[in-house]
């Protein structure tokens, strides 16, 4: 050890953490970016609550059979939606009262996670593909490849998306769960796109890029290895916060009746049919658009919080 | 066009150790961009050669065409907007230019390295330095990550980076730029290439740095005996490190020598007043010489010699023609070996 400090003397800021590094060698344990933003996201409220919130919502959708022992699915005329809820009976089936079949609203609240978080997350995984995909290519080779890419993501982009979704969604007879996924995915890619692509555009442009180039590496070795890694931050973000907006989409194609329908159960179709008796029991449809609020919040948060270990400089 | 022809007669510079053919030759290269104004002649026809074991130092200020040289050998120039209209580079026999995309790739980093300016933004941040040297032999030789790694701290300890072992795994931003670019140096040695380019390796760094990291690169240069381009702007620099020197203006050669008649009798204008703008100490309190003037627009090179508007000795002759690359001679005539000059007073200026 005293020779190599000693060759290292006349540079001295190396000198310095190498003198500091080796008492303390534990404590300087190299970080990379992601270890660095989890290091700031455990201590960021905002993430904290999100993340106990998407937790227990994931878990509602991957195992419903946890919070309520009811069927979401029987219906009990006897139960009439004019039996108000029992606020007290926490996690009972009574808990939310009944929906105008008579059936759990509670029951329902808990079921209809699955559906709506797993439209969310699945849209979410395909558009970050997509769009990654091709805003990597139009940004990394420009030129014509850049043009094609960019006017077709403009095209898309035009498109209303309710309408783009009516449109698509109204051609299928039958409206089954993995339809509004492609219908959401088909026209929800170019947002990604557009971002991947200004973030390639400056990545690009860095000397590592060229260095890698002037090293050998080949044009796959230095897109996956070198420009995707840098150029995935703002990505992440924006598809975390997308994932709220893909929760309320689906609510809202499924309450226009273009998405998900009976018998699936979801949190949109849950809405869509509480409008009915929206005078007489204003529960029936306010349970299920509370969930479907707190769950895009919680995405939301999640996105915010994700930004601002990423990228400190924007809050 | 006739303005080219005339330099393409240029024989090409050689080195003074020349036996047997160079390791690297460019011949009459031009490079050019097309910009929204026009056409911005970089690179006007250079030639230099560099052999094994031999350092050349390709000197010229900013906009030069340096850069543009060297990143042409590499072939890593943009294309477009960059373009080479004229012009062959030969490594080993073989002219690059003529070469498909992948065998130029399996040139660099294997055969030809190049080491960059900024070490900092040249190393990717969210890779590990250890990974990033061991992607050197990963994808080049096919070694599993263990044997890459284990090699990685060999090259570091190599470049003499202190406690490589601990230090394998960390990223770019936690070194020193000394010991970054020491990193730099250490990816283009890797594979033991036989040319390196190192374009101006020690501009980014302390003063008190550059001369470790120049004994350091010429050292591993003798011990591999690989030919180096060095590019600098830097005079000091190149003065313990290079055999020889060529001095670009404009994007041409106007001056090439062995590295110390440079020093003792420039033969060109331009190199002259570059060696005159250098403080000494024995010129305290007077002022300090600059060339007049700026360095020309690549977009409208002046007509005839690049350098006549801020040259002292600029005759009617510099407005219209241009110097070919004249090989320098003592006054009675006796050839001196590896000179050159692209000047039509060369004589006024190495005897005057």
């Amino acid at each position: 050890m005293p020779e190599t400090l000693k060759e290292t003397t006349p540079d001295p800021t190396v000198d310095g953490t190498a003198v500091q590094a080796a008492p303390a060698a534990k404590v300087g344990k190299p970080r990379s970016l992601w270890s660095d933003a989890w290091h700031d996201l455990r201590r960021s409220p905002l993430f904290v609550v999100s993340a106990v919130l998407i937790f227990f919502l994931l878990v509602m959708a991957i195992a419903p059979g946890l919070f309520t022992g009811a069927d979401p699915r029987y219906a009990d005329l006897a139960n009439h939606y004019l039996q108000k809820p029992k606020w007290g009976n926490f996690f009972q089936e009574d808990w939310f009262g009944y929906d105008i079949q008579g059936r759990s609203i509670y029951a329902r609240v808990v079921y209809g996670a699955r559906a709506s978080i797993m439209v969310a997350v699945i849209v979410t995984a395909l558009v970050t593909i997509l769009g990654t995909v091709v805003g990597m290519l139009a940004g990394y080779f420009g030129g014509w490849i850049d043009t094609l890419l960019s006017r077709v993501t403009d095209i898309f982009f035009g498109v209303p998306f309710i309408l783009g979704a009516m449109v698509v969604l109204t051609s299928f007879e039958e409206r089954k769960i993995w339809v509004v996924i492609l219908a959401l995915a088909f026209l929800g890619w170019t947002q990604i796109a557009r971002v991947a692509r200004g973030s390639v555009l400056t990545i690009k442009q860095a000397d590592y890029v060229m260095a890698a180039k002037a090293l050998g590496a080949s044009t796959s070795r230095i897109l996956l290895r070198h420009i995707l890694p840098n150029a995935i931050a703002p990505v992440i973000v924006v598809a975390t916060i997308a994932l709220g907006g893909y929760i309320s989409a689906e609510a809202t194609l499924s309450f226009l009746g273009i998405g998900l329908a009976e018998p699936t159960v979801s949190w949109g179709v849950d809405i869509s049919s509480g409008q009915e008796q929206l005078r007489n029991a204003a529960f029936v449809l306010i349970i299920p658009s509370v969930m479907v609020s707190i769950t895009v919040l919680a995405f939301i948060m999640l996105g915010d919080a994700v930004r601002n270990a990423l990228d400190p400089k924007l809050r | 066009m006739t303005i080219i022809d005339k330099t393409a007669d240029v024989p090409a510079p050689r080195g003074s150790n020349d036996s047997g053919s160079p390791l690297l030759e460019v011949r009459d290269l031009h490079v050019e961009f097309h910009t929204r104004d026009g056409v911005a002649k970089a690179v006007n026809g250079v030639n230099y050669s560099v052999s094994a074991g031999e350092t050349l130092a390709v000197l010229g200020e900013s906009g030069s065409g340096k850069s543009v040289t060297a990143q042409a050998i590499m072939g890593i120039l943009d294309m477009p907007p960059g373009r080479i209209p004229k012009g062959e580079i030969f490594f080993r026999g073989q002219d690059m230019l003529k070469m498909s995309g992948e065998e130029r790739r399996q040139i660099r980093g294997q055969k030809i390295a190049m080491i960059f300016q900024d070490a900092l933004s040249s190393l990717n941040p969210v890779l590990s330095v250890g990974y990033q040297l061991g992607e050197m032999f990963r994808v080049h030789q096919g070694l599993s990550k263990k044997e890459a790694k284990a090699k990685a701290i060999a090259l570091m300890d190599r470049v003499r980076i202190p406690a490589a072992k601990e230090r394998v795994n960390d990223y770019p931003h936690q070194f020193s730029g000394g010991m970054r670019q020491r990193i730099m140096i250490a990816m283009a040695l890797a594979l033991e290439p036989d040319l390196i380019i190192a374009d101006e390796p020690t501009t980014a760094l302390d003063v008190t740095v550059q001369a470790q990291v120049m004994d350091l690169l010429a050292e591993l240069q003798r011990d591999f005996n690989m030919g180096l381009i060095l590019i600098t702007h830097d005079l000091g620099v190149v003065a313990d490190v290079a055999d020889k020197i060529a001095v670009m203006y404009a994007g041409r050669i106007v001056e090439t020598a062995p590295v110390h008649e440079i020093y003792k009798r420039p033969a060109h204008p331009y190199t002259k007043g570059l060696l005159e703008s250098i403080p000494r100490l024995d010129q305290k309190g007077q002022e300090l010489y600059a060339i007049k003037g700026l360095p020309p627009n690549l977009l409208n090179v002046p007509s005839g010699c690049a350098f006549n508007p801020r040259c002292t000795r600029a005759r009617d002759i510099c407005r219209t023609d241009i110097p070919p690359l004249f090989p320098v001679t003592e006054q009675d005539g006796t050839e001196l070996a590896g000179r050159g000059s692209a000047c039509h007073f060369w004589k006024e200026t190495i005897h005057g």
